[in-house]
């Protein structure tokens, strides 16, 4: 248990240096681990989407519309209990960084197909009656201080105009992975604006989303529902709920290669900066070294004293990144709403990178301990500085 | 009295293990910055490089992006009779009313069901006039009033199945592909293009996307501008500078590369620093006889401390233009990703700039600066006496 104690002792014999050393490792694991939860911020999406939900959009592209003379062929294909429909709106409330969804809706199938939204009754119900409410999710809320009975202004963009909708209420997930950060109004109060100011844009709906009866049978129910459009002037594409997220991910491939690459180079920045350390330590010890080899301990023992010193170093400052990464990942989530509403930290991040710090603290020991291990005692003991 | 500079810059072979590692530490940070930097750069270019000063474009006014503009048959019609239109050599005008779609393609060694979308324009005759940029560098032009398409090369490139010669369905017709054609860097190497009335046919249409125009001088624009907004038959629509339209197509896409990848970079800078700064500090402690010993010969505590901080910044420029030469390699990589705000894919390049090499050479002498200057400062308050006799 002595070289325990002596490993301890060892790091702290220069304070400064192993304070630096441990900050630099702890602000990589987290550069490390904000980077990982923003790739992750991107597949939430797909992770919270329901197996009984299937997605129908115009075949090449969801901004282009579907007419809603589609939803009574779909309601009756078989496999289909029901369908609701979605129209994104765009827009801008307040100022163009104020970014959240904003999705038009029919209020009462809307509700039933996604149950994991929880609204009270009475919320429900007022939502239902006003033709102007909208509800607002729980996070969406929090950040801009929505109350029911607040009047949310819009600046349209996709449909041009001034906009208010009144909060009839707020909802929350049933699942911590549920999206909260969503803003739904009345798709008849839209369609009946647009009616009126252009009327060619009239009764358009921005993509379907359908129950279906068994969750198998997904497969099966798109291409049916698919076949019904086949020719026509709008052609559809069915596919479950979570392979129409995924689509949203493979759209910013490259963006994810790219933060995944960065992680990587973090990666050999901690090891760049711990390996340093190491090296210069073993350096400044070599007399030392040769001084407990004199005394009768073997290179194992030095091997160990180097090694430990370096993971224990990499842990410090993994563990001290880990701590850190929550409160900058809550500043950045903030920062940055336009793009990432709100970030979780996962645990395998945190596995991760407490995995990366062994690894790094191990291979960043491995050249100093090997070269402290093998030397002679004369030559140490000779060694000046 | 000043240390000469070569005493800093042949400070650093003494380790040459510790410096090569800070070096590189600090060239990967430099690397991932000015790559994050060249990446927004590139993008914003092709952007710009689309549009040409001297032409407008009109679109509806709700419209941010092209393929969800509409410009109905009798408004485009009015528009071509203005006068602010430039005419060509044949005497017409120099005028395009386009139809802008979007089609699935399957990328080359993607599955079947990986699709990305990309745009195909239908032009009039003065589409090409009005972009120069525009060469075909293989087949033919396209026929008027058939059903025929040329792809731009990158587009044959990274999309399997139009190559000349095969045949394209979409607005369900097959189109043939006749011709190939090179857009250089600008978002139209993302496209393909045919007849705007075979596509406006196909698509069944019954108007055009946006109308674009060569404008006949200087002040055509403004007095363009104020009639569009005074005519009740026009003011639905907008007109725009073409290049100010396509620059902020751009932006958003361009703002999130830069906002995201340099929060991130900035971060972890600070790690490349903390070990520019455990270098400084173990330099300063190794050669602690030695300062004493250059302050007894009459160097005073000032030269002491920039004598340090040079080494330091030394190092920091090494990792810089290090950082910059692989950064560099990366002008030869074309990236490609969906623009969010057409939502259609775009191929643009890592481009290097003046302004980005002195960005990044700030950039990392900062780094130097910051990291040296704790140790160069504890350098220069040693005592002389306690200096020399720490042997």
């Amino acid at each position: 248990m002595k070289i325990f104690k002596l490993i301890f002792r060892n790091i702290f014999r220069h304070k400064l240096r192993a304070a630096l050393t441990v900050l630099g490792i702890a602000i990589a694991v987290m550069a490390f681990g904000l980077i990982r939860t923003m790739v992750g911020a991107w597949y939430a999406g797909s992770e919270a989407s329901a197996p009984d939900r299937i997605i129908t959009r115009q075949a090449v592209s969801f901004i282009f519309p579907l007419p809603l003379a589609d939803r009574d062929q779909i309601v009756r294909v078989p496999g289909v209990k029901e369908v609701t429909w979605l129209n994104w709106f765009g827009g801008v409330y307040k100022d163009k960084n104020n970014f959240f969804a904003r999705m038009a809706c029919d209020p009462a199938s809307f509700t039933d197909i996604y149950p994991e939204y929880k609204v009270t009754p009475t919320e429900l119900e007022t939502f239902k009656k006003e033709r102007n409410s909208c509800i607002v999710g729980q996070k969406l809320a929090d950040l801009y201080h929505f109350k029911v009975g607040d009047v949310i202004p819009l600046d349209g963009d996709i449909y041009p105009g001034k906009w208010e909708f009144v909060v009839a209420g707020i909802y929350t997930g049933e699942k911590p992975t549920t999206d909260v950060s969503a803003m739904y109004f009345h798709w008849d109060y839209l369609n009946e604006r647009i009616t009126q100011t252009q009327p060619s844009r009239a009764n358009n709906v921005g993509w379907y989303v359908i129950k279906i009866a068994n969750p198998n049978e997904a497969a099966t129910v798109s291409e049916r529902i698919d076949a019904l459009f086949k020719n026509s002037s709008a052609e559809t594409k069915t596919e479950t709920e979570k392979a129409f997220a995924s689509g949203f991910i493979a759209m910013s491939s490259a963006i994810i290669t790219g933060l995944q690459l960065i992680s990587y180079v973090i990666i050999g920045i901690i090891f760049l900066v711990l390996a340093n350390t190491m090296i210069m330590t073993a350096r400044e010890r070599i007399r030392e070294y040769a001084v407990l080899k004199t005394l009768g301990f073997t290179g194992k023992h030095i091997a160990l004293l180097v090694f430990g010193e370096s993971l224990l170093m990499a842990l410090i400052g993994g563990v001290i990144g880990i701590i850190l990464l929550f409160p900058i990942s809550a500043g950045v989530a903030k920062g940055m709403t336009q793009f990432f509403p709100y970030l979780a930290i996962a645990p395998s991040t945190i596995g991760i990178a407490v995995l990366f710090s062994i690894l790094v603290g191990l291979v960043a020991g491995f050249f100093p301990a090997t070269r402290s291990m093998r030397i002679k005692i004369v030559d140490g003991l000779r060694q000046i500085g | 009295m000043k240390i000469p500079l070569s005493y800093s810059f042949r400070n650093l072979w003494t380790r040459k293990l510790t410096t090569i590692m800070t070096i590189v530490g600090l060239a990967l940070v430099v690397f991932v910055f000015s790559a994050i930097l060249m990446l927004a750069n590139g993008l914003e270019k092709t952007f710009v490089g689309t549009g040409s000063d001297q032409n407008a474009i009109v679109l509806r006014q709700s419209a941010e992006s092209e393929a969800l503009s509409s410009v109905s048959l009798e408004e485009a019609n009015i528009l071509s009779t203005m006068p602010e239109v430039a005419l060509g050599a044949d005497g017409k005008p120099l005028i395009t009313k386009e139809i802008v779609t979007m089609i699935n393609l399957p990328k080359r060694g993607a599955s079947e069901n990986d699709l990305s979308n990309v745009i195909v324009r239908g032009v009039s005759a003065a589409g090409l006039v009005l972009r120069p940029q525009m060469k075909i560098v293989e087949g033919r032009m396209f026929n008027f009033g058939a059903s025929e398409i040329i792809v731009s090369k990158g587009i044959q490139q990274s999309y399997t199945g139009v190559d000349i010669g095969s045949m394209v369905k979409f607005g369900g017709r097959s189109w043939k592909v006749v011709g190939l054609f090179d857009a250089g860097k600008t978002a139209f190497a993302s496209e393909m293009w045919a007849d705007n009335d075979q596509v406006r046919q196909a698509f069944n249409r019954q108007g055009f996307a946006v109308v674009i125009f060569r404008l006949k001088d200087k002040e055509a624009f403004a007095s363009i501008k104020s009639k569009i907004a005074a005519d009740p038959r026009l003011n639905e629509l907008k007109v725009l500078h073409e290049q100010e339209f396509y620059a902020a197509e751009s932006e958003t896409l361009a703002t999130f590369i830069r906002i995201l990848g340099l929060m991130v970079t900035i971060i972890f800078s600070f790690g490349a620093m903390i070990g520019a700064m455990i270098t400084m500090y173990a330099a300063v402690a190794n050669r602690t006889v030695e300062i004493g010993t250059l302050r007894a010969l009459g160097f005073r505590r000032r030269s002491v401390m920039f004598a340090f901080l040079i080494e330091s910044l030394f190092l920091a420029l090494i990792g810089g233009v290090g950082g910059l030469l692989i950064a560099s390699l990366m002008q030869f990589v074309t990236v490609s990703t969906t623009n969010f705000t057409t939502f259609s894919e775009i191929a643009f390049s890592f481009e290097m700039s003046p302004r980005i090499i002195i960005t990044t050479l700030i950039f990392s002498l900062v780094m130097g600066f910051v990291g040296g200057f704790l140790p160069s400062f504890r350098a220069a308050k040693l005592n002389i006496i306690s200096a020399l006799r720490s042997a």
